[in-house]
């Protein structure tokens, strides 16, 4: 890194825009949230569209993608393949409690301008590249390091607490009310940590499925008050996609000048 | 859903202070429809009980509990109401409590209540079908009853009349 590339970084930092804002929306699909039995399966689809929850754009890639049983040990994702639209997986459920199923990844994202034109690093960009990626010589340098959370519970049996547990890295869920006790017309609440840390006032975003089937988005929008909570009345049955972004200073990959945070999770909410 | 509850009471309140010490019982009677339909299951059928502030109390559910590996109880969650008020906190088979489904028809059982605590209660029955639907009949009862006191309500779909006397 010469001085000519922090020189960029400095001046740049304020014109930092959001340039990865995607209008698509990842999610994964559990067959079922509530299960009983000795034991059971579920199968996943894991897709990127814009209608939830329709295959319709891309596929999630699956090398991210890990399964925890409920006594925290991490179980193999079975069957898995990646078609056009779908990435779809099973996952045996032999212990009885709780279940997590996560993509969870990070990268590196920005531009810098080489002779005067703007170029872009290349999506899926990791810290490690970035000396090589940028060349000498680049000016206008804009870093931002992303890190992104895409979780959904299963519950075989009585729901349990061990796979909630937050890592403490980047922007979590911590269940008050357990994300597979949902029920209509009950309030659930959750609260979002940053670096387990309480996120105070960050936006989640929470969208019935089905749009295909409606005129309305039916969109919740709320804000987390300061201790991070947020509570969710569910208007009724069925699944919903619920999202929420933040962004700050706490970077980890040198040369970065903002962290942005994203987390995701499918809820069923069932019937009364 | 529809739920029509009444509640039938007969006999002079204060007999009940003469009334010896007895075993506590509840006489339930459930009525499960001939249903006209092209496939047809017996249905799961939880009983259960419930009081505000105590956790609810399983009294019977009648299942496939003969299947191999026990998978019948792979479909106890489709009870969903008692699936999420007692039963997933239950092992299977249960003692005292796991009973085989029942054929359309009326069935009578005689529910031992152990000692109960005096206060308003509900008796719940649910019912849920292979390939069919799922209905929920409440019974509200308070204890200790007076002599002769009933409930009885009736589903309109899986289920049909419920009723039940109480003993004590």
């Amino acid at each position: 890194m010469n001085t000519g590339f922090l020189r960029a970084l400095a001046i740049s930092t304020a014109l930092f825009s959001a340039t990865a804002a995607e209008a698509h929306r990842q999610w994964m699909l559990p067959s079922s949230t509530v299960l009983s039995g000795q034991s059971s399966w579920v199968t996943v689809d894991a897709a990127v569209s814009n209608d939830l929850f329709y295959f319709e754009h891309q596929p999630v890639r699956l090398g991210n993608v890990k399964a925890w049983a409920p006594d925290g040990s991490e179980v193999a994702l079975q069957n898995a393949s990646t078609g056009r639209y779908r990435s779809t997986f099973d996952v045996e459920l032999k212990q009885q409690g709780t279940y997590k199923i996560a993509n969870a990844g990070g990268g590196i994202f920005g531009s810098y301008k080489e002779g005067g034109v703007e170029k872009r690093l290349p999506r899926g960009a990791s810290a490690a590249d970035i000396e090589n990626l940028i060349p000498a010589g680049a000016t206008d340098v804009t870093l931002s390091e992303s890190l992104s959370r895409n979780e959904i519970f299963v519950t075989l049996g009585a729901p349990t607490e061990t796979v909630l547990k937050p890592s403490g890295k980047g922007l979590e869920l911590v269940p008050v009310t357990h994300p597979n006790d949902l029920v209509a017309g009950e309030a659930a609440t959750f609260q979002f940590v940053i670096d387990g840390k309480p996120a105070a006032g960050i936006e989640i975003e929470v969208v019935p499925g089905g749009i295909r089937y409606r005129d309305e988005l039916g969109q919740m929008d709320m804000k987390t008050d300061a201790e991070g909570k947020v509570t969710i009345t569910w208007p009724g049955p069925g699944l919903y996609w619920m999202s929420a972004e933040a962004s700050d200073a706490n970077v980890s990959v040198k040369g970065a000048a903002q962290r942005r945070l994203g987390y995701v999770s499918t809820l069923e909410v069932l019937a009364p | 859903m529809q739920l029509s509850t009444r509640i039938v009471m007969t006999g002079a309140a204060f007999a009940a202070l003469a009334a010896p010490a007895a075993a506590q019982s509840i006489d339930l009677t459930v009525t499960i429809p001939r249903l006209s339909v092209a496939e047809y299951h017996r249905p799961y059928v939880a009983i259960w009980l419930e009081k505000t502030g105590a956790p609810a109390k399983t009294l019977a559910v009648w299942y496939d509990h003969d299947m191999r590996d026990n998978e019948g109880t792979k479909w106890l969650r489709d009870v969903r109401q008692w699936w999420r008020a007692s039963g997933r906190g239950l092992s299977f088979p249960a003692d005292g409590i796991t009973g085989a489904t029942k054929a359309p028809g009326t069935h009578t059982v005689s529910l031992g209540m152990g000692a109960m605590t005096p206060g308003d209660y509900t008796l719940l029955v649910e019912a849920a079908r292979e390939v069919g639907g799922r209905e929920l009949v409440k019974l509200p009862f308070s204890w200790p009853p007076k002599p002769g006191q009933s409930a009885s309500a009736a589903g309109s779909t899986e289920l049909g009349a419920v009723s039940a006397t109480f003993k004590r």
